[in-house]
């Protein structure tokens, strides 16, 4: 038997929060350190995963299969995509920064007590989110990947009720009661939809009977395995539900504004950048495979809601007085723009999609984090308690401006080229929608350059005027993300390389190929 | 030799690298090495120009393919560069003005702690547009596109510390923003089409398309032109963006960026000349900006927003020009290259007189200048003639082309564009002799008086305050700065005879434009009679009311159309109250919506299922904590049960 490379990548985060959770209350920083070094460890993996991967190849590559819960036919079944690796490599690239970011996030809940450990909790529940988050990526049963696509809802809860922002307008105990409120909305949007899941899990259970991705989406291929349109029908509603609401699409959004405000910033970027990618990972892998005809016949739909995501946040994020909110509402419109693509269902669109959710991740963690980096420094996240901060701190203004850029895709830097594949490989099936969700990167400058305006330009405001530039510690995180932005924005074809056939194999699951060019057609 | 293009964008942007990047330790040098990479990849472009003119015409289109960029399934954007006639014009143009306007720039900006970094957006700049002319594919080109929009961004902004400055910066990016969105669904839409979007095989297939799908592209090509050369409706942004520091004004928003709609249009012959239709309204566009731009320069007492009304009056007869179809494509380039020169010129004229004022911009408060700035007076009034048209010099040559061929164009089309380039002519003569006479003329209006502007609310505070604000000493500026314009001024002079003397221009953009003479209704005599004469008129009046009068300090009231003219024809007006309002209720009203009705019916559906709303709270908190731990427990459970059956 080969070394179990996918499972070793989620088995040693899990590991590692168990470890880090365990070092006595004094060794605080030993903790740190040693929840740090697993994070690397688990990046050394999720690389070897990278390379080990051969895009020409099988469609899922790595695979392990075993036998878990015989009675119920549920398998431990892994297996990575083209796009799986591209997400893993995202989760494991950005648990290292968002460490570093958060480095010390926990400090100012220390009491000095012995019994009561908040920086290897903060830590711990960091790794075990990470290893949550891998499995599910990695996941071909669909009951496994729902026990870990709810499971990690838990971590989480407590990264944003436990460890949230402090900084607020009213004081701490409006900030204490604001926190769990956001926690609590949270857990429960998400548990919502995870319920309707499990009965559609279920559900295809007894259609199917069986729970592996591969065998199931095989049968139907095949013709073996048939299933009456209404029941695909409900049981697409039950998976989308879920992955919708996590995604998140419009009208189920309302959860991740407040989720991203009382968060720290680096918690913030977890939950955006990687959690919900899960959503919109899952609807290519679940929803297009196991119920091809019901996507295509729920996609107008979806499409619409997809644009109204797009314009609405972007409107929304236009109208916020919150840094941490105003980038929420932009990760919806983001969002917006990655499940179009997903339904477009043209080669542009999924990989444009794809690498969507790799280049969110990226401009929204450098963003995100160095406007974790200035609240720390004023302890406001109101966007008009600053202004004129490049005077007193020109590095971190100038990252937050290529942040900015990168938010509204600024062509150079890696959002760009998925935004543009979004919106070119839905306009050739759906042209009054791609023209519409243009109007989206209008929106998308306004908003940046005017957060950059009112934070970093003008006048320097007193409250700012001592305001430190980026430690060393803040541009090791920083500095690599930028890089890795202008890298992928001129020379994304590494990625989209991984990416373009496993997109290829979705497509036609749905039976879809793309519109010829009008030019083409007519000869 | 084609591997050399690459090089041509690679020396600025490694500048703009190094300066950017490199920190404090540079400032020293900062500059000098920004000049010299600039005239590195202006000596690149005379090498490769040098090896264009040995070929015969038909052989002067080089590629080179650098590596694939978007590779996705029958998606193909590569990074390959195409250099034909029409990109080397533009390659000599922004790398010649480019480094002569650095070279002013080290002069200029020699007092501003923040130099080095004004030099590395520069070259920022100029990688950028070398990348947008020399592109072989539209996604490359809007690359370019939105790369020379940040340096603008950047640079207009470049003071960040006044709010003016930054509010111009992020305002030319926005219009600008909607002018990109054109150039995006051109892109999606020939993709659509043609399968792709590189110029080969889109130019070549153009032919097999519809008139209405070439109709749709091409006005959305038009679309993003206005944005980038501020053509009505798109326009309002560049006079502020006279907030920037004047070289930027020179080199950004007069001589090579905004005329980057032009080159597009031209670039997109093909496209057009399939959509008469779409060619009429670029030739509508073009008229209605020149009139609206000359109209605007009459009004402003500020020296760069006269000019600024100005650039986009020139740009809009290059835009009229290329929307005449192959009868003006050849001549909008030439006045493009003749313009770059003399409003470059121009522009680093009113640095320099800005320069020795302390930074006052309001003309009114110049008046006699000659004698304290010769060498600028001297340069400026070579401009100042050629711009206007006037015998012998470059404008007169390149303009009267155009004004011929509109009337070329025939019918009653060419009659009414024909006669909007004679008046624009004539209002032309006007604002320039207006600004000439109010700055180098008359009275020493600035004496016994410290020079800031007066309190009006609504007026901005001078483009440039950096100094303390004392009665001027007016002085010449340092050789660094005058000898770029003594360059410049000799193009303006000799550039347009050069040209146009056995039609070499003609002749060398032919092969990649094409070119047809119209059947004009009047000789080529009789226009450039009759383009004389309304020069004379301009001038007569602008003399009546400038020279002959002492010009009063505090502008006059001045009649409706005055008092329009000074805020842009009410057109921020209409912008402020439409899009920037309007757009704040809306905005407004959805942040409320969103919390009171889409997350209240959220919050009332918990509400409901968790039985009354007091009770819920309570509810929730113990429940979720608990449902946690079950959570907890069980998926540690599962997780054992797995290590188990695998140890089974």
């Amino acid at each position: 038997m080969s070394f179990p490379l996918l499972t070793a990548t989620a088995v040693l985060p899990a590991v590692g929060a168990i470890a880090t959770a365990a070092v006595p209350a004094a060794r605080r920083t030993a903790a740190k350190w040693l929840a740090l070094a697993v994070s690397l460890g688990t990046l050394a993996l999720a690389v070897t995963i990278l390379v080990r991967f051969d895009p020409g190849g099988a469609r899922y590559q790595l695979t392990e299969s075993h036998s878990w819960i015989a009675a119920f036919g549920v398998r431990y079944e892994l297996g990575v995509d083209g796009i799986a690796v591209a997400l893993i490599g995202l989760t494991a690239l950005l648990v290292p920064f968002v460490m570093l970011a958060g480095w010390h996030d926990a400090d100012q809940l220390e009491t000095g007590s012995r019994r009561w450990r908040p920086t290897q909790g903060f830590f711990a529940l960091i790794l075990a989110l990470e290893a949550m988050v891998i499995i599910s990526f990695e996941a071909t049963d669909v009951f496994l990947f729902y026990i870990f696509f709810e499971a990690m809802l838990i971590p989480l809860y407590f990264l944003i009720g436990g460890f949230g922002d402090r900084a607020h307008e009213h004081g701490e105990k409006a900030a204490s009661t604001q926190r769990s409120y956001a926690a609590v909305k949270f857990l429960l949007y998400n548990l919502a939809g995870g319920l309707i899941m499990l009965a559609a899990v279920i559900g295809l259970y007894v259609v199917a009977g069986s729970f592996s991705l591969t065998e199931i989406a095989q049968a139907r291929a095949n013709g073996s395995l048939h299933m009456a349109t209404d029941v695909e029908r409900w049981l697409f509603l039950g998976f989308f539900f879920a992955f919708a609401v996590k995604a998140p699409l419009w009208p189920l959004h309302t959860w991740l504004p407040n989720a991203m405000q009382e968060s720290t910033a680096p918690v913030a970027v977890l939950i955006t950048a990687v959690v919900d990618k899960v959503g919109t990972f899952a609807m290519l892998r679940f929803c297009l495979q196991l119920f091809p005809e019901a996507s295509k016949w729920a996609t107008p739909v979806i499409l619409v809601l997809a644009l109204i995501s797009i314009i609405y946040g972007a409107l929304l994020a236009v109208g916020q007085r919150d840094i941490k909110r105003l980038i929420a509402y932009a990760s919806i419109s983001h969002f917006g723009f990655i499940i179009m693509g997903i339904f477009a269902m043209t080669s542009q669109g999924q990989s444009g999609a794809t690498l969507y959710m790799v280049n969110h991740g990226l401009s929204t963690a450098v963003l995100m984090l160095i406007a974790g980096f200035l609240i720390s420094r004023r302890g406001s996240r109101l966007i008009a308690d600053y202004g004129g901060v490049q005077k007193v701190a020109p590095v971190l203004a100038g990252t937050f401006l290529i942040g900015s850029l990168a938010t509204l895709s600024l062509p150079g830097l890696a959002p760009f080229v998925s935004e543009f594949l979004v919106l070119v490989g839905t306009f050739t099936r759906y042209p009054a929608i791609g023209i519409a969700a243009t109007f989206g990167i209008v929106l998308a400058a306004l908003y940046s350059l005017v957060l950059y305006q009112r934070t970093m330009t003008g006048p320097v405001k007193k409250e700012v005027s001592a305001m430190p530039d980026l430690r060393v510690r803040e541009l090791v995180v920083v500095a690599p993300l930028v890089v890795l932005l202008i890298f992928l924005g001129v020379y994304p074809k590494p990625v989209a390389d991984i990416v373009n056939p496993a997109v290829k194999q979705t497509l036609s699951d749905v039976h879809k190929t793309d519109p010829k060019p009008e030019v083409e057609a007519a000869k | 030799m084609e591997n050399l293009i690459a090089l041509l964008i690679a020396a600025p942007l490694l500048g703009a690298a190094v300066l950017l990047v490199g920190g404090r330790r540079l400032d020293a040098v900062g500059h000098w090495i920004g000049t010299l990479l600039a005239a590195v990849s202006f000596g690149i472009g005379l090498v490769l120009f040098a090896d264009l003119l040995g070929r015969s015409a038909d052989q002067r289109t080089l590629t080179q393919h650098l590596f694939s960029w978007i590779p996705v399934a029958g998606f193909q954007a590569d990074v390959t560069f195409r250099l034909d006639q029409l990109s080397m014009t533009f390659v000599l143009l922004i790398t010649g003005v480019g480094s002569l306007i650095h070279l002013y720039s080290v002069g200029y900006m020699e007092h501003d702690e923040r130099r080095r970094r004004f030099f590395g957006y520069l070259n920022l700049f100029l990688a950028a547009m070398l990348l947008l002319v020399l592109a072989d594919n539209y996604l490359l080109l809007y690359f370019g596109w939105e790369g020379v929009g940040l340096a603008s961004y950047l640079l207009i902004g470049f003071w960040q510390h006044k709010p003016g400055a930054a509010t111009a910066a992020k305002k030319a990016f926005l219009v600008n923003r909607v002018g990109d969105m054109g150039l995006a669904i051109a892109i999606m839409l020939m993709f659509a089409t043609f399968g792709t979007f590189a110029f080969g095989p889109v130019f070549s297939h153009a032919g097999d398309t519809s008139e209405g799908r070439l109709t749709a592209i091409a006005l959305m090509l038009l679309l993003a032109a206005c944005g980038k050369s501020a053509q009505v409706p798109l326009q309002s942004w560049l006079g502020d963006a006279m907030e920037g520091p004047t070289p930027v004004s020179a080199l950004i928003h007069a001589a090579t960026m905004v005329t980057a709609g032009v080159y597009l249009i031209v670039r997109s012959a093909a496209v057009f000349n399939g959509a008469p239709s779409a060619q009429l309204v670029v030739t509508v566009v073009g008229a209605v900006t020149l009139l609206f731009g000359a109209i605007v320069g009459c009004a402003k007492d500020d020296i760069k927003k006269a000019l600024a009304g100005s650039t986009m009056s020139q740009i809009g007869y290059m835009v009229l020009a290329a929307g005449l179809g192959p009868i003006g494509y050849v001549f909008a380039i030439m006045h493009l290259v003749t313009h770059g020169f003399f409003k470059a010129g121009l522009f680093l004229g009113a640095g320099s007189v800005m320069h020795g004022m302390n930074d006052e911009v309001d003309m009114r408060k110049y008046g006699g200048l000659r004698k304290y700035m010769p060498v600028t007076f001297i340069t400026f009034g070579l401009g100042y003639l050629a711009i206007i048209g006037f015998p012998g010099l470059s404008g007169f040559f390149s303009k009267d082309k155009i004004i011929e061929a509109a009337f070329a164009k025939g019918g009653t089309e060419g009659w009414i564009l024909g006669g909007a380039a004679l008046l624009g002519a004539a209002i032309t003569a006007f604002y320039m002799t207006r600004v000439m006479l109010l700055t180098f003329f008359g009275e020493e209006r600035w004496r016994n008086r410290p020079t800031a502007s007066p309190a009006e609310p609504d007026v901005e505070p001078a483009a440039e305050d950096r100094g303390t604000r004392a009665e001027p000493h007016p002085h010449e500026s340092p050789r660094v700065m005058t000898i770029p314009m003594i360059v410049l001024a000799v193009g303006s002079v000799l550039g347009g005879a050069f040209f146009s003397i056995g039609d070499r221009f003609l002749h060398w953009l032919e092969p990649v434009t094409g070119h047809s003479e119209g059947n004009s209704p009047l000789s080529a005599l009789t226009v450039t009679a009759a383009t004389m004469v309304c020069l004379a008129i301009g001038v007569a009046i602008a003399w009546a009311q400038y020279g002959r009068k002492p010009v009063p300090v505090v502008a006059p009231r001045g009649s409706l159309l005055t008092r329009a003219a000074r805020r842009d024809l009410l057109q921020d007006d209409f912008n402020h109250v439409v899009l920037v309002r309007g757009g704040e209720h809306l905005t407004r009203s959805l942040v409320y919506l969103d919390h009171t009705l889409i997350d209240g019916v959220v919050n009332g559906t918990a509400a409901s299922v968790g039985g009354l709303s007091g009770r819920m709270r309570r509810l929730q908190n113990g429940f979720a904590r608990s449902y946690a731990v079950s959570m907890f427990g069980g998926a540690a459970l599962l997780v054992a049960a797995t290590l188990l059956m695998r140890a089974v």
